[in-house]
């Protein structure tokens, strides 16, 4: 119960790493299966509204391999991520490296391949997964980073409004 | 550009990443204070705020204000807005996707009330 997030928490451990930590009403073993069988993955791994997952292919096994790709309903845009799985460890642990494909974005910031670690850690009745990416190095987090930035600007401002609310008064 | 907005990026987080500088950009959100006054509710010396101040002002999260005798210094919203933005848009989502498999996972724990963890009673008990 004390240590539950149930909302979506991003930090970055540091300059070359983004983590994001999330707990689940459900059993490690549950959990570790919506994030390993392709039909239940691709029922859920969407990101934003209007994004579909024409590909979900993942070979889990250590060596296996594993090819996501999202398409915007609207627009058509696709991009990727793919890559080779280190660990498998049910119900406990994934490793696995990502490559992101640019696709249709016009991205073609040349980067290594990240790397994800996924753990999935029982809290009494819950599963808290904590997701790790190394980009490897600063220049690669950073490029993420851009190209994660687009125009949200006035919507950013209140979020900054929040940002400060949250911080202790001296 | 892209080389810019990262650089940028790279010197908002470093500058956040100290519990005395947010504080800092906190009571700057509530208004222009000069040195002295920002250095008022921390334990720290004068000069270690000084310190903090020149991250946080290499970072272009403030600046200096006209009046030359007390230099206020007050709070730029743009750099933390892009980083806030940034970190927002993963975060949200991730939100997304984890909204979807709570759904996902609730369907599952239907679907397979065998589970060791289904506790079928309590929960009905519950209800009523």
């Amino acid at each position: 119960m004390r240590t539950t997030i149930d909302r979506a928490e991003v930090t970055q451990p540091s300059e070359r790493e983004v983590q994001v930590k999330r707990s689940f009403k459900a059993p490690p073993a549950v959990v570790y299966r919506a994030y390993t069988e392709p039909e239940l993955v691709r029922r859920w791994l969407l990101g934003p509204a209007g994004w579909s997952m024409p590909v979900c292919e993942m070979d889990v096994r250590v060596g296996g391999r594993y090819r996501w790709r999202w398409r915007n309903d609207e627009d058509g845009a696709e991009f990727g991520f793919s890559g080779t799985f280190r660990e498998v460890r049910p119900p406990s642990r994934i490793v696995h490296t990502e490559a992101y494909d640019p696709g249709t974005s016009g991205d073609d910031f040349p980067r290594n391949d990240a790397l994800v670690t996924v753990t999935f850690m029982e809290e009494g009745d819950r599963t808290t997964v904590t997701t790790l990416v190394d980009f490897g190095s600063k220049q690669a987090r950073d490029a993420a980073v851009a190209t994660g930035m687009t125009d949200g600007m006035e919507q950013s401002y209140q979020l900054l409004d929040r940002l400060l609310d949250e911080q202790p008064r001296p | 550009m892209k080389a810019d907005a990262s650089n940028r990026l790279d010197a908002t987080f470093l500058a956040l990443a100290d519990p005395t500088r947010r504080a800092i950009l906190a009571r700057l959100a509530s208004g222009d204070a000069s040195v002295t006054e920002l250095a008022e509710p921390f334990a720290i010396s004068q000069p270690a705020i000084s310190k903090h101040l020149k991250v946080l002002e290499r970072a272009g999260l403030i600046s200096v204000g006209q009046d030359a005798q007390r230099r206020p210094r007050r709070l730029e919203g743009t750099p933390l807005a892009e980083a806030t933005a940034w970190l927002e848009q993963y975060r949200a989502a991730w939100e997304a996707n984890f909204q979807r498999l709570d759904g996902l996972l609730e369907e599952m724990q239907r679907a397979s009330p065998a589970s060791k963890r289904a506790r079928p009673q309590t929960k009905r008990q519950k209800r009523r």
